[in-house]
């Protein structure tokens, strides 16, 4: 449930298709991830999960991947 | 009692006593489910007990300079009362030293309270407040004398003058998200720690006031009030002396 939920935060946002979600899936590598788009993710994954990140976890979420690391720190299990 | 809040959440930071108690009580009696922070744990307990409103006020103790408890406390206050529409940053602490004698724990708690910790707060509660359809409202106490500067207050003048220019900017950067930022500047205003003072000292100061009076707790809670409620929706990114008309 929680990596629906997670994918469907990343569709939304980025309006693509839940098949190019995957490590590639980076701030580096997508040209539309802009700091606009990067502030609106984490607006959305804190109001999808209920957490509140940290200042260097939302300069540290740079990829589809390495954002599951960081929600697992907030107690989102990914292992269902 | 009148129902200029009703429905809203607020969190009013050093609100244990003086005029941050006084805002968490009006707050509370116009409808408002109230947040009463403060670092000393059990601080609110007596007079919220007391309290015609207790229902109302919840207190919650956590030091704002600390962005760990911060962060952890604010999701909890969302868990327990669903969102937060205002917030009155009014926690300060407040050493007067003359230049020359300044010291620099004084200086730096002063700073990490009355700065860094507002900062802290608009961080952790804008996130929570810009979930709100209508967004918020939040209040910076700031002071006359981050204005207009006072001998022997360099420092405490300096962290007001800091809150009102994070205030402006705070203003600009949260309006897309209704969320409204002001200020309000108490003058010289009656306390707790007042009542130790030489009332003949403070005379000249008194003289310097229009209105003939120091201003009480509940002024300053009104005006936060005014900034709180939802008839000053389009007020924001201003700061309002409340100073009895003070000729300094």
């Amino acid at each position: 449930m929680n990596n629906e939920k997670y994918e469907s935060v990343f569709t939304s946002v980025f309006n693509v298709d839940k098949e190019v979600l995957n490590e590639n899936f980076t701030f580096k590598a997508v040209d539309e991830w802009d700091s606009f788009l990067h502030l609106t993710l984490i607006s959305e994954l804190e109001d999808a999960f209920d957490v509140l990140f940290e200042s260097e976890d939302i300069l540290n979420f740079g990829g589809y991947e390495n954002g599951k690391k960081i929600l697992e720190k907030y107690g989102v299990d990914f292992g269902e | 009692m009148g129902n200029l809040l009703e429905g809203k959440v607020a969190v009013v930071t050093g609100s244990a006593r003086g005029i941050g108690r006084e805002i968490a009580e009006l707050f509370a009696k116009e409808g408002a489910d109230v947040v009463v922070n403060d670092v000393r744990s059990g601080s609110a307990d007596q007079w919220i007990g007391e309290s015609e409103f207790k229902d109302r006020l919840h207190p919650f103790y956590f030091d704002i300079s600390d962005s760990s408890e911060v962060r952890k406390n604010i999701m909890d206050i969302k868990k327990q009362l669903g969102h937060i529409d205002i917030l009155v940053n009014n926690a300060a602490v407040e050493f007067n030293e003359l230049i020359g004698m300044i010291s620099s724990e004084n200086m730096e708690k002063m700073f990490r309270v009355n700065v860094f910790g507002t900062i802290e707060m608009i961080q952790a509660v804008s996130r929570v407040m810009g979930r709100n359809e209508n967004g918020g409202s939040i209040i910076n106490i700031s002071s006359m004398v981050g204005l207009r500067g006072n001998p022997g207050q360099m420092v405490y003048s300096a962290t007001k003058g800091a809150v009102i220019a994070l205030t402006k900017t705070a203003a600009k950067e949260l309006a897309p998200k209704k969320i409204r930022v002001n200020s309000i500047a108490p003058g010289l205003t009656k306390t707790e720690m007042m009542d130790q003072a030489d009332i003949e000292k403070l005379q000249g100061r008194i003289n310097n006031i229009s209105m003939g009076r120091i201003a009480m707790p509940a002024d300053i809670a009104g005006g936060c009030l005014l900034l709180a409620c939802d008839y000053a929706a389009y007020i924001s990114g201003q700061v309002l002396p409340v100073d009895g008309c003070t000729i300094m």
